[in-house]
């Protein structure tokens, strides 16, 4: 029997589905329940995630996404937009609804800030749980905005089945893009604030960048032979991820940034991976979970002194800590624990 | 479980453009370690009110330098109320002339500061609002 709160947010009560959003962050047991209730009804949405340095217009991208969502396809669309909490308070000023003014007043979107509390890798513990509830709650497109990330903040691209990634010009130079890291998640590439200089230099580094990655067989004249360079067979289900030139705060290139999106999720489901993703997702998702009773299952079944005692021995330097959890599950420093 | 973080909302209504003292509290909430959801200049009562409710804040901060006072807060804790966030509390910063806050008081809120106020103030009345 699913209780008030649920069916409020499935029947589309947005206080519902507001004060839902933060029993789940809080991990109350009433939004544990919910989230319960609610799994079946997910599957639905597509997720689109938008990473990318801070400032260069990530917030005002997804306004702009958002917005052709609505006036094109009247799609409901739910914006997460994540910010940093600070480190020593745990305090956050969360300031991307700043930049999506022009979404107030539509009832087909929702949008909430959400503070990292003290995760790292670019979400917040229960951003997947969002995104799960307005999956439910029949949001259809669901966009999830990164804190500003560096070069490691890749989670998103773990939640999203597109990840945006959002470059500005005057950055970075074609080392930076061709370290690992977050350009290697981009499904799609946006340059935005692309009516500033030096966009052709970004543009360049960025394409060197993918055509290192995804190498096209090509034909060379040597002393006027044709001569076939010999590459890397390119698969015919690869998705190349297209760099699409953005002015987000006039909306220049957003209709094609969603058509790209619309390409890539084609592209998914083609080739199986729209369903090999969602599967890779949620067995992290349940490995994760597994975990975490696991560890409370241990920490309820252990004396508290024993297991003291053992950070004691770790501590004087009698066992390391990976002896010490061989002694705590089986008995002894010997044994492996798998 | 996850301690309960306050939820403020620091929004500024209407048409003065001056949002230097809306950061300073929004920064000072932050250090209190309250999470601030920040909306920038030129907010309607609509926008308000329905930014406090798609972020489920516990707390609305407005700061009001135009003398629009008397017109802005009433309509925003009324849209408030029609949502069914009467839980809401609602504070303002700015200027507001002696005579008009017993009234504002009587419409619903709760906490007043002028020119001069202290940060500490404001962080202690939100958290005795809280309880």
């Amino acid at each position: 029997m699913e209780d008030l709160l649920t069916r409020s947010v499935l029947a589309g009560n947005r206080l519902a589905l507001a004060r839902l959003l933060t029993q789940v962050e809080n991990d109350s047991p009433a939004g544990r329940a919910a989230l319960e209730e609610l799994f079946p009804h997910t599957g639905k949405a597509h997720l689109i995630g938008v990473t990318g340095a801070p400032g260069t217009g990530k917030s005002s991208l997804v306004n702009q996404l958002a917005l052709h969502y609505r006036k094109t396809d009247q799609k409901k669309v739910a914006v997460i937009a994540v910010d940093p909490s600070s480190p020593f308070t745990g305090g956050a000023v969360l300031g991307d609804r700043v930049r999506m003014r022009d979404l107030s007043g539509n009832d087909g979107v929702f949008i909430r800030s959400m503070a990292s509390r003290g995760s790292v890798g670019g979400l917040a513990q229960m951003t997947a749980a969002f995104t799960q509830i307005f999956d439910a709650a029949g949001y259809e497109i669901v966009i999830v905005e990164t804190v500003g990330a560096g070069q490691s903040e890749v989670d998103v691209a773990r939640l999203a089945q597109t990840t945006i990634v959002v470059e500005a010009p005057g950055l970075g130079d074609d080392i930076q893009a061709i370290k690992a890291g977050i350009l290697e998640i981009a499904d799609v590439l946006v340059i935005n604030k692309a009516d500033r200089p030096g966009v052709e230099h970004t543009e360049r580094a960025l394409r060197s960048m993918l055509a290192l990655a995804h190498p096209a067989p090509r034909v060379y004249r040597h002393h006027g032979q044709a001569m076939t360079v010999i590459t890397p067979k390119v698969d015919q289900g690869l998705w190349i991820p297209p760099i699409v030139k953005t002015v987000a705060t006039d909306g220049t290139g957003i209709a094609e940034v969603a058509d790209s999106i619309a390409r890539h999720a084609g592209h998914l489901r083609v080739s199986g991976e729209w369903a090999s993703r969602d599967r890779a997702r949620l067995g992290s998702e349940l490995e994760a979970a597994l975990e975490q009773a696991l560890t409370r299952r241990f920490f309820q079944n252990i004396q508290k002194e024993k297991y003291n005692e053992m950070v004691e021995k770790v501590v004087r330097r009698a066992l390391s800590p990976h002896e010490a959890v061989k002694v705590l599950l089986n008995g002894n420093s010997k044994q492996e624990t798998v | 479980m996850t301690e309960k973080k306050i939820r403020v909302l620091v929004a500024k209504p209407g048409l003065d453009g001056h949002d230097r003292g809306a950061k300073v509290v929004a920064r000072a909430l932050r250090d209190a370690g309250m999470e601030v959801i920040y909306t920038g200049l030129r907010q309607t009562p609509e926008m308000i009110a329905e930014a406090a409710l798609q972020e489920d804040v516990d707390v609305v901060g407005l700061s009001i330098l135009s003398g629009a006072h008397m017109a802005l807060a009433p309509r925003i804790v009324e849209l408030l109320q029609a949502n069914g966030q009467d839980r809401v509390k609602v504070f303002i910063g700015g200027i507001v002339p002696d005579e008009d806050m017993p009234r504002l008081k009587e419409m619903g809120i709760t906490g007043i500061y002028g020119p001069g106020a202290s940060t500490e103030d404001i962080i202690k009345d939100i958290r005795e609002a809280m309880k």
